[in-house]
């Protein structure tokens, strides 16, 4: 058996059993011990040794070919693997406690495992197609039948569409290169469509007003997956390409693009969620914040960025699961989400609304919680070779800061001796409460997940030394 | 080289983009669609074997026949934009733009890419009007039908420079899924009218 056939056509042809399934928790019990089963595998499995299992002896190869190419998966991308399908399970375990599980389930695994084709196919430009057949899958996740196109989901089907062909052709462009480093003026044109191709990709200002009308207009829980899922992948894709062509990754002026497409990220996304009025609206803007940090990260001298890139993840995943599991929870009664309609909301929902306020505080960077560890360091970072550029990052995430205290305000307006009571359901409670402790126990201990993403930096065999 | 058919190919594409600009009723729409995908066919197959062109003009034929299938299971009123015939100068002069600039651009694309100016042309031309279809309208079919276009005009410069199966195969896979799209689209509710 080959890595790519465990990792990427195992999960699509099981995400294709499982749309067939009614029953909801059959659904999630499969995806979710089947996913469990892939990150303990990516854990534990050597690819391309041989393992003997009493009289029974096994070897997963590496490479799997597929029209003339490959899909290559090698020990050192096991880890990233185990990230993935790591990160799927926090998802899929949380789900049964919201209603989109039956669309969520099977095409969110259809979604990662082309995902992880992604990452694996070689020559590695080609991943914008399999990106984009995960853009085209998202559509029916992202809007259930019985509701009309939103402005949003067309918007991002028409920039993430656009991201493919810059992507293709700047493939073209940097193959010249390779054979002829000294022509500049094929290095600018190159620079350019890869520039264009992850803006699209990343939603990077301008190109992310999708991502609030996405946030106000779909199922909270499956835009969250779907926020996760997108812009993680592609950060790894792009980090892929500074790996691969050594022009780009020793290019002067990559530190001043990254830092000021990072920063115009992480101050427009922090001072627009300040003003929002939408709950979901500011989960979108938090987002785009999180793609700025991570941005900005790489901009950090190298192997320290690198190392809070991937620090950045474990907490952004929690929070990203807490708040869009709160948001629908609250907006199953409450489908406005609109802040004024929204007081006094603690008495009833108070594990819904705590949850909301703290994934909010923790993506701010709030000390004491999942997202302060990270944040430090890139304040720190930045501080060091420009006070100006660490200003305005505070700026953004006083921004984030600011609409949670707004949240928090409106949340705990309630009328005087109003009682206590919990309209969760004991499962939704359960999961949050587990989240909390788990953004909590992060921001105190967060050496525990050290072991997580110390061995990610390996996948990169020039960014990671 | 024989550049004849090649310009016709051209004037087939340059018609056909016009006409999914300009005309409103989905039938039309799709029509041109479709014979757009002969002159695309015709393009590529300068570059590729006519084996594997030939599968895009099947595939295309079959995202046609897709979106076809979705409006007439859907209210076929819904297939005409209200904004017809008001917005017809303004489409036609950004038309007139998205030409005249396009052929000032495939005058260097030809010569940097080593290619004939109405492959060039035609291809530019078709990522342009698909650019700009996709700004003028909100409506999923519309939106669905300038995706196709600027695929489509890109297909034929990366034919010109890639000749891989696998991608081929990738992007006769996206073109489907978009059509497949748009039909999912088409069968939700749409906006009231005005």
């Amino acid at each position: 058996m080959s890595a790519p056939f465990l990792w990427i056509f195992l999960p699509l042809t099981l995400a294709g059993l499982l749309m067939l399934l009614r029953n909801k928790k059959v659904i999630a019990l499969i995806a979710c011990i089947f996913t469990l089963f892939l990150t303990l595998a990516a854990w534990l499995l050597p690819i391309d040794t041989a393992i003997t299992i009493g009289t029974v002896s096994f070897k997963l190869s590496s490479s799997f070919e597929i029209l003339g190419r490959h899909l290559v998966l090698e020990s050192a991308d096991r880890s990233l693997l185990a990230l993935i399908y790591g990160s799927t399970i926090v998802w899929f375990a949380a789900a049964p406690a919201v209603r989109t599980i039956r669309r969520l389930i099977p095409l969110g695994l259809a979604i990662t495992a082309l995902f992880v084709a992604a990452l694996a196919v070689e020559p590695f430009l080609y991943a914008a197609l399999l990106i984009e057949m995960a853009v085209l899958l998202s559509i029916p996740l992202l809007s259930a039948p019985e509701q009309r196109p939103s402005k949003g989901l067309i918007r991002f089907l028409i920039l993430q569409t656009l991201a493919m062909p810059f992507i293709l052709f700047s493939g073209w462009l940097l193959a010249g290169i390779e054979a002829n480093p000294g022509d500049l003026g094929l290095v600018q044109q190159a620079a350019i469509l890869i520039g264009l191709g992850f803006s699209f990709l990343l939603a990077v200002f301008p190109f992310y007003s999708w991502i609030p009308l996405l946030t106000e207009e779909s199922s909270p829980y499956a835009v969250g997956f779907i926020l996760w899922m997108f812009p993680t992948v592609t950060l790894f894709f792009g980090l892929g390409f500074l790996d691969h062509y050594a022009w780009l990754r020793d290019s002067p002026s990559l530190g001043s693009v990254l830092t000021t497409v990072g920063i115009l990220m992480v101050v427009s996304g922090g001072l627009l969620a300040a003003f929002q009025q939408h709950l979901g609206r500011i989960m979108g803007y938090a987002v785009i914040m999180e793609t700025g940090f991570s941005i900005l990260t790489l901009s950090l001298v190298r192997a320290v960025g690198l190392n809070i890139f991937f620090m950045l993840l474990v907490p952004r995943i929690l929070s990203l699961t807490v708040w869009a599991l709160a948001l629908t929870i609250l907006k199953e009664h409450f489908p406005t989400l609109i802040l004024r309609d929204m007081k006094g909301l603690v008495h009833i929902w108070p594990f819904a609304t705590s949850g909301l306020v703290l994934a909010n505080l923790a993506l701010a960077g709030m000390p004491l919680l999942a997202g302060f560890p990270p944040h430090q360091a890139i304040w720190e970072g930045l501080a060091s070779t420009s006070l100006p550029v660490a200003f305005w990052v505070l700026i953004g995430n006083l921004g984030l800061f600011f609409s949670a205290v707004r949240v928090m305000l409106a949340f705990a307006a309630a009328p005087e001796g109003a009682n206590w009571e919990f309209h969760e359901t004991g499962a939704q409670r359960f999961l949050l409460a587990v989240g909390f402790l788990a953004l909590l126990l992060l921001g105190l201990f967060p050496q525990w997940v050290l072991p997580l993403w110390m061995k990610l930096p390996t996948i990169f065999t020039h960014l990671g030394q | 080289m024989i550049t004849i058919p090649n310009w016709i190919a051209f004037i087939i594409a340059l018609v056909t983009s016009i006409g999914l600009m300009l005309h409103r009723d989905w039938r039309w729409g799709i029509g041109f669609l479709a014979i757009q995908y002969l002159s695309i066919f015709w393009l590529v197959q300068t570059h590729w074997p006519v084996s594997m062109a030939a599968a895009k003009l099947v595939t295309g034929w079959m995202a046609c026949t897709v979106l076809g299938i979705a409006q007439l299971t859907t209210d076929s009123a819904k297939g005409t934009e209200a904004s017809w015939p008001q917005g017809r100068l303004f489409r036609l002069f950004t038309t007139g733009i998205i030409i005249a600039a396009t052929f000032a651009l495939s005058l260097r694309a030809s010569s940097w890419l080593g290619l004939g100016l109405p492959i060039a042309w035609s291809s530019l031309l078709l990522v342009g009007m698909g650019l700009l279809q996709l700004g003028i309208s909100a409506q999923p079919f519309r939106v669905i039908l300038g995706l196709l276009t600027v695929l489509g005009g890109f297909e034929i410069l990366y034919a010109a420079v890639e000749s891989s199966t696998l991608v081929a195969a990738l992007l006769s896979v996206v073109n489907l899924g978009l059509a497949l799209t748009g039909a999912y689209f088409l069968n939700m509710p749409q906006e009231a009218k005005p």
